[in-house]
This record gives C-alpha cells, structure tokens and sequence, in this order.
C-alpha cells in the first residue's frame, strides 16, 4: 500500500502561520515530514536606508509574542556596531525585560498553547473534584487553585459551556484522543491552571509594563541605554516589580512545575512523546544579567546529545541556504552577506487524506522544490536545535551548577531518566525549568540594580553615529526560543543591511542542499499517529517547539547593493 | 444625554433581547454571580466603560444591559501579516476585571493563536461559523492584507487559500468589521517602505464600512471598547476621517499629556537620561510624535493602566497614525522642521483639528527656540 499523506494547515496555537505535512506508511508510521511557513513580510528590506537608532523599534514588530526580544537585539546590534558603554543600570533593566518576557512566554505557551496538546478538556468534566485536590498534593506540598470547591466551580464553568453547546475556543478539539494519558482529576487541576495562568500572565506582562511603558511591545530602550530613569527613581514603582514577581514565582512553584512534573509521570511511556530526538545538536546563547559579571545562561553547543562537554560558538561557522525556500539564491552564505530575493514558487496539486479520512487533491509542498519562506541555517554544516531544552543541556554539559541544580532536582522527582530529556517530553520540561531558574534567580538582577542605584543614577550615554565611518555589529543571545542574532551594517548613518537569524529558524527550516533536516522535520520520522484525520502527535512535538513563524521568516538582502537601489520585481508589486 | 438617542438605544437593546440567545442556561449575572462578582462592581465596570466611552453616567444601566446581552455575538478573529501583538495585547485585558469574562461570553468561535483544533478541524470551526452566525458574527482582523504576487505572501489552510480571498469571504458574511491594530487599518510595519509585499489595509479588500482601531498594539480597552460600542449602537461609533472611533481617538496624545505643563513651560529632556528626563521635563525634543498622533494612551495607558511610553521615558511614536512608520521617523528627532502636512499626507484627521495642530506645531516650535535662547543666555552667564 502507498504512504499517505497528511495536511496540518494551520497549526494554530502558535505565532504564525505554519503548514505541516508529513507521509505515514501502513501502519501510520511517519515516513518523511516537511514544515513550510506560509507568510512573508520582509522586515529586513525594510529597515533597509533607516536611522540605525530607529531600528530596534521596527524590528521588535517581528513579533509580538516575544515582544521585547527583537527591540534589545536590534538596539544591542548597533551597540555593538558603534562601541557603546552601556550604564549598568540599563544593562539589569533590559535583564529584568527579558526575566518578565520569560516567566509571561513560558506561561502563556504551556497553558495557553501547549496545556491543550496533554490536556484533556472534556476528561475534567468526568473528575471527582474531592479526589483531583487529593491528587495535587502528590506534586506540590502548597498546590495552587486546587481546592475541592475552587475545583468543581471550574468544572461548573466548562459544563456550562458544553451544554450551551458553544464551545467556541474548545469546539472540534482532539478531546478523546487515546494519547492523552492524563486521568479526569490530573486534566482537571491541569483546566483550573489554564484558568488561573490567564490572570497570572497579566501579572508577568505587567512586569515588562512597569519598566517598558507596556506590554506589548515595550518602548524604553535606546541605542546608549534606557529611557525609564523615573520608574527607577520611584521606590514604590520598584515595590511593585518585587510583589508582581512574587505573585509569578508562586504560579510557577505550585502550579506549573507540579503539572509538568504530573505530565512527566503520566507520559513516559507514550511513545510520541519520549521518542528520542534525530538532531542531536544543540546550542544556546548567553542570557539574563544577574550582576555585572554573571550571566544565569552561558553561549555554546553540544553534539551528539554528549553532556560531557560543552563547546565554544565560532560566529564565522554560522551559514544560511535556500535550497528549499522561496528565495533565488541557494548557496550558504554568513549573516553579514547574503543575497536573496523571493522566488515563490508556490504548492503542487497532491492526493492527501481529509479530516473525514477521504482522500482530497489539494495544493501541497512541493518537496523537490522550495517549500517555505524559512531558511535553513547551519552550523558547521550541521543542523542544530535551539530552545530551553538546548539552553539547559548546553549548561549542564558547561557544569553551570544553577542549572544543574534544577534538571538533576527534576529527574530524581519525576524518576525519569536522563536520555528523557532528549525528547518532546523533555523539551516542554526544559521550557518549565527555565522557568524555574529565573524565579530562583532573577531577583539576584533586582538586588544588584537596587545596590547599583545607591550611588549610580546613569541610564544613558550619548553615542552619535559618524556618517564618514562603516560600521558592522551584531547581538548574539538567548531568547524565550532559542539562541538569536542580529546582524547590522552601517553606511553613511544608515542601514546598508540588516539580518536576523531567529531560534525559530533553526527548528523549523526545511531541508538543506545535503538533505539534512532541522529538527521540526527529522524529530517528527518515526512517529506512530493513533488517529490521522486528529494527527494530535504532531501538533503535540510542533508545539513543543513553541513556534514562532513571524520571527523565523525573513530576507537577506543582496549583496553590494547601494543603499536606495533596492529593487523590487515588478511582478511583486501587485 | 440626547433623549433620541437614548431611545435608540433601548430600542436597539429591545432587539437584542428578542433574538434567540446562545447560551439560554448561562445569563451574565449567573456567571458573575459565580465569579464573585457582585451587582454594585458589575454597575461600576459599567460606569467604568461608559466613562471611557465618553459617554455620560445616564448611560451606565444601558451599558450594564448591553454586557447583559453581549452573549449573542459570535466572533470571528483573523490574523493575516502580523505580529500576534493585538492578540496579546487583547489577552491583557484586565481592568475592570471582568473583561475577559465578557469576552469568554463573546463566544470566539475562531483565534488561531487560541483555539484548539488545528488543520482540518480548524477549518470546520470557521466554516461552521460562518454559516451557523451568518451575517451576526463580528469579525476582528488583526494584520495587514499582503496584494503582491496575487496575495501568495500569505496562505492559510489546507486549501491554501491567500489571506486577501480568506479576508474577503469573511467579511462579506458579518455583522460589522473591526480592523485591529495599524497593520489591519493601515497596512502597518509590512506596508512601510518598500514595502516588498505590497501589503494594504484591511479596507482594500471589500467596500464595507471597517470600523479601525489602530495603534501598535492598540491598548486592551481600545479593544473591548470598541466591541461594547457595537453592542451598544448597533451600528458604527462616531469616526475620524481614518474611520477611527472618535470616543478612542478623538484626541491628541499631546492634549492631555501628564507632561503637558513642561512642554507649556518649555521644558524639555535634551538627551535621555539626563536631569530633564529624572525631572519628567516634554520629550518633544528627543522625539515625541505626541502633537501628531490621536490616541487615548495618556488617559487610559496599557495594561490597566501600569504606564505608557511617555511615563517611561520614551516619546510617542504616532503608532496609531497611518504610514507613521515612514512619516513619524526618525522616532528619536523632533518634526518640528517638517510641515504638518506631510505627516498627514495632506489631510489632519479632521479639519478643526487640523488647524490647532497648526498652532501647536508653530507654538512648539517657538517653544523650543524660546527654551534654547534662555540655556544659551544661561549659559554664556555662566550659570
């Protein structure tokens, strides 16, 4: 019998739009898998002839999910360009930005995102709400909202709706699918969590908000520093960070660790989610200042899924090619060069199975051909996962003993072994742990800032930009996704060019010009699908990504082009 | 309040009331009930939005009425060129705490980014929608509509559909369009110069009235506001001539700026972090695009209202004008040599506006020199 194959357009629950599609053997094994993103914007043609100091601002419109991550990397690139001596006290601000842009993206993704993918809804409804507060105590001494009478009213909500028949967000849901290992009292702490992150990521963005101006896209950094030097004088602006952390720390303590600690029990032995990873390479970038000297996450990479060393990143081994993406230009090229226009080619008619089962010819990829508006970056030639999983593996091969700390603490409560990191599985509690670490450790940032502030009140320092010079710069570091980069250059006062290659990048490229996978693809062969018109396995791994497509698509500008003589092809223009 | 139009809205809420409810079981005032919520706090958020509506206390029991009612609208949410900004900024709606049960209430029957089906039974769920609420759903759309290359810039759905046919089939099936954030009303950050993509404003796809809540993002109040005006109404808000609610942004950020007096007394941060900028001096001369952007951020701020650009330090950047990414740049220098009108492509928001943005600009610009001759003769006193 032939493969089949299989469409998941859109995958939602992420940022971005992001078309999944994958062939399954007889018995329902994947057999190859592709992921091709389906929306261009070109933001890197854009801040092309701009004020270098106006850049941070329209880069940050890359996302709004990671909001704040491109605004620092593109201030921090022309930082870097110029030779910038940044003030400390903006170095702990932007610190605190990005714990606050952590503790709400975590949240939001695993709750709001991912929590559907082990949660099921429906299940809950079943639960005795006596038993599930019993239950909770299993994974927490001080569990959050798990109360018998807090646990049935949120049973009462969702009955309501159900019989309302309006289930809008929740309707035509996988609900029922044989991979969802949870009992009804385990999915019905994990519904009430649902409920309570909704308050408490208002709480983690108003973090962000205190310093920033607002969340989303906060507004206070400039290329020399930070803006926000009153919220900084007012101590009361300062005791209300410290409360609002609090109030997060404790939603991360009893509620989000316990669940995935629930999670991490429940499913060790689902095979889609402990299979082992086929990229074995990892690779983060430094992250969160806790004082002048130390960071909580240090740049380098591992191969072979070896944690007995860690080694350093070469910027120069850093490429990035097209073979498979709607771009004219295939061949490898650095950061600071490149040479790409868009070259859409678009889908082919194919034969692929419905949600009733039914065998549809509908447009899918063309996997001779390009297939996405992602590039595929490579490291030495090698594919490489980024993300909190990488982050903490890289540390811990580094012996970082904060993040040793909490991975070895995780494994010996949840019993599972250490090569359970290297999966679906162990990606959603890396993301967790990396939670964890910032609410142990973040404060070190606020303590240090205050200690600064005793004797220091400077939050700028003017940097003109000669228009006579040239300049080149770079931000390299770690983001709610993965490792990110930014690369500028800088021509008579303006941009001549400007790159970002983004954690999503690097999980969900397509193939290279050698036939290797990014991890999206390669992770997703061998996996057994229970159901293929509810493919809820797949969306499962994809989430476990934490996709964020806007970030990852983007165009290299051509190489040697003056600035101002960008050209666009006609047949663009509409 | 104009008695004709109080009875039109009554009669408007007569008419929601007859229409068949959604959720029969599930009155609002059973699930605040459940919430803790009581009557007096619900009256409050009520008096809270008619406030931020502009509108008179007279119009508090309406509005309480219209929550009340809110349940027979579906919604429709479309993200097209975008960020998912509007959507986050959507979810930080908080203050009064209820909002976001009303918008449990509005049943959203299609979120990308929330809902959780995918593929196929994504689909199904919007198809559903479309037809079960056809002509009752209203629609939000969040992202600017790509036109280059036939709109194949952005596909969504197993069919691949462009997001310019998707948009177009939705709109032609609802109650009201509201255009959510800059990308959706203007074509925003994708649309400024070159714009590769050739992305346009929600607006170019169909001739409908498209009601535009701008901004980037615009503020969780905006959001819900805007909503709550339909439900009120039934029909559109009062709008500027870029279809904006006048009630949201019928104002400059400038006009009610809590730096308002540094500006009239000529002070001004002259680099960021100096003794103006501790002191909270006008960040006009480092850049504020406040005289030139209609917005409400100075009164309702963001995240329920914890701060805005301007308290932390940052000038305004007219994130809620069109084109304000190639008009209002560079974001950190003054406009002040550059004529009002190429800021609003000739046309200010609305005519009467237009000539007191004159005076303001011309009153800024004096302001500035005045405050440059007083530090130079300072400083040549050596003081």
């Amino acid at each position: 019998m032939a493969n089949k194959r299989i469409v998941i357009d859109p995958i939602t629950r992420i940022e971005g739009h992001l078309r999944i599609e994958v062939e399954v053997d007889e018995n329902n094994v994947i057999t190859n898998a592709f992921s091709s993103s389906t929306l261009w914007r070109g933001l890197e043609v854009i801040v092309k002839g701009r004020d270098p100091k106006d850049v941070g601002l329209i880069v940050q419109r890359i996302c709004g999910v990671c909001t704040s991550s491109h605004y620092r990397a593109g201030i921090e690139a022309v930082e870097d360009a110029i030779k910038v001596n940044l003030p400390l006290n903006a170095k702990y601000v932007r610190s605190m930005i990005a714990q606050a842009l952590f503790l709400h993206d975590h949240i939001v993704h695993f709750y709001l995102l991912h929590g559907l993918d082990w949660v099921d809804v429906i299940s809950a409804l079943k639960a005795d709400p006596k038993k599930a507060e019993q239950e909770s105590f299993k994974y927490c001494k001080t569990p959050y909202a798990t109360g018998e009478a807090e646990l049935k009213a949120v049973q009462e909500k969702v009955q309501k709706m159900v019989d309302g028949g309006q289930l809008g967000i929740f309707a035509n849901g996988y609900w029922g699918n044989k991979t969802y290992k949870l009992s009804p009292e385990q999915n019905l702490i994990a519904l009430s969590h649902y409920l309570r992150a909704i308050e408490v990521q208002r709480d983690a963005a108003k973090l962000m908000a205190i310093l920033g101006g607002k969340q989303p896209h906060p507004q206070s950094f400039v290329v020399g520093g930070v803006t926000c030097v009153r919220d900084l004088l007012d101590p009361s602006r300062l005791a209300e960070w410290k409360t609002r952390f609090e109030n997060v720390k404790a939603f991360v303590d009893c509620a989000y660790y316990p669940d995935v600690l629930m999670a991490g029990k429940m499913y060790a032995n689902e095979p889609s989610v402990v299979q082992e990873v086929s990229v074995p390479n990892f690779m983060s970038g430094d992250g969160i200042a806790l004082n002048a000297q130390e960071n909580l996450f240090n740049a380098g990479y591992i191969l072979n899924k070896d944690l007995s060393q860690a080694f350093k990143i070469d910027e120069n081994l850093i490429m990035e090619e097209c073979t498979h993406s709607w771009y004219q230009e295939n061949k490898p090229l650095h950061p600071y060069d490149g040479e790409t226009e868009p070259n859409y080619t678009g889908f082919v008619e194919k034969m692929t199975i419905d949600g009733e089962g039914k065998n549809v010819a509908i447009p899918a990829i063309n996997e001779k051909g390009k297939y996405s508006w992602i590039k595929s970056p490579r490291y030495d030639s090698k594919p490489f996962e980024v993300g909190p999983l990488a982050c903490m593996l890289v540390g811990y091969a580094q012996g970082n003993e904060r993040i040793k700390r909490v991975v070895d603490e995780f494994l010996q409560a949840s019993g599972l072994p250490v090569k359970a990191l290297f999966t679906t599985l162990g990606r959603t509690a890396g993301r967790m742990l990396q939670t964890k670490l910032i609410v142990d450790y973040g404060m070190e940032t606020f303590n240090a800032l205050i200690e600064n502030l005793k004797n220091d009140e400077s939050t700028y320092t003017p940097c003109p930009i000669d228009e006579k010079k040239e300049y080149r710069g770079r931000y390299i570091g770690e983001v709610p996704r993965g490792m990110l980069s930014h690369w500028i250059r800088i021509k008579d006062g303006k941009v001549e060019n400007y790159q970002c290659v983004v954690p999503s990048t690097w999980n969900a490229g397509p193939e290279d010009s050698q036939g290797k996978k990014g991890p999206y693809e390669a992770n997703l062969i061998g996996m057994k699908i229970e159901d293929i018109t509810k493919p809820l396995e797949i969306i499962r791994e994809i989430h476990s990504y934490d996709p964020c497509i806007a970030c990852a698509v983007h165009v290299m500008d051509t190489k040697g082009n003056k600035l101002g003589e960008y050209k666009i092809d006609p047949k663009y223009l509409g | 309040m104009q008695i004709k139009e109080r009875e039109r809205i009554e009669k408007r809420l007569e008419e929601l009331e007859k229409m068949p409810s959604f959720k029969e079981e599930h009155s609002i005032a059973q699930m605040l009930q459940e919430k803790g919520i009581s009557r007096r706090d619900f009256m409050k958020w009520a008096g809270g939005i008619a406030t931020m509506l502009a509108l008179s206390p007279a119009y508090t029991p309406l509005i309480a009425k219209a929550a009340e009612l809110s349940d027979r609208l579906p919604v429709i949410w479309l993200n097209l060129a975008e960020c998912t900004g509007c959507s986050e900024s959507l979810t930080r709606s908080e203050f009064p705490s209820i909002d976001s049960l009303i918008f449990d209430y509005i049943s959203l029957e299609y979120h990308e980014t929330l809902m959780a089906p995918s593929g196929w039974q994504a689909e199904l769920s919007l198809q559903n929608a479309m037809e079960k609420y056809k002509g009752r759903y209203i629609l939000m759309v969040e992202g600017g509509v790509p036109f280059g290359d036939e709109g194949r810039f952005l596909t969504i759905g197993a069919h691949a559909q462009t997001g310019k046919e998707l948009a177009k089939d939705a709109i032609s099936k609802s109650a009201a369009v509201f255009a959510i954030g800059t990308c959706s009303s203007f074509g925003g950050v994708q649309a400024a110069y070159p714009n590769p993509t050739n992305a346009k404003p929600l607006s170019s796809v169909s001739n409908r009235s498209i009601i535009n809540v701008p901004g980037c993002p615009p503020s969780e109040r905006n959001i819900v506001g805007t909503l709550m005006y339909y439900v009120l109404f039934g029909n559109l808000p009062a709008l500027d001539a870029y279809s904006r609610p006048t009630w949201a942004y019928g104002t400059r950020i400038h006009d009610l700026c809590e730096r308002r007096g540094r500006f009239d007394a000529g002070e001004f941060v002259e680099n960021f972090g100096d003794e103006g900028a501790k002191k909270g001096y006008c960040l006009y001369k480092v850049g504020c695009k406040g005289p030139y952007t209609f917005n409400n951020c100075s009164v309702s701020k963001f995240n329920s209202g914890v701060s805005w650009p301007i308290q932390a330090g940052h000038g305004c950047i007219g994130c809620s004008e069109p084109n304000f990414w190639d008009t209002m740049a560079p974001y950190e220098k003054p406009l002040a040599d550059r004529s009002f009108q190429s800021v609003f492509g000739g046309m200010g928001a609305d005519w009467t506006a237009d000539k007191v943005g004159l005076a303001v600009l011309t009153a800024t610009a004096i302001g500035i020199a005045a405050h440059a001759t007083i530090m130079k003769i300072k400083e040549s006193k050596g003081e």
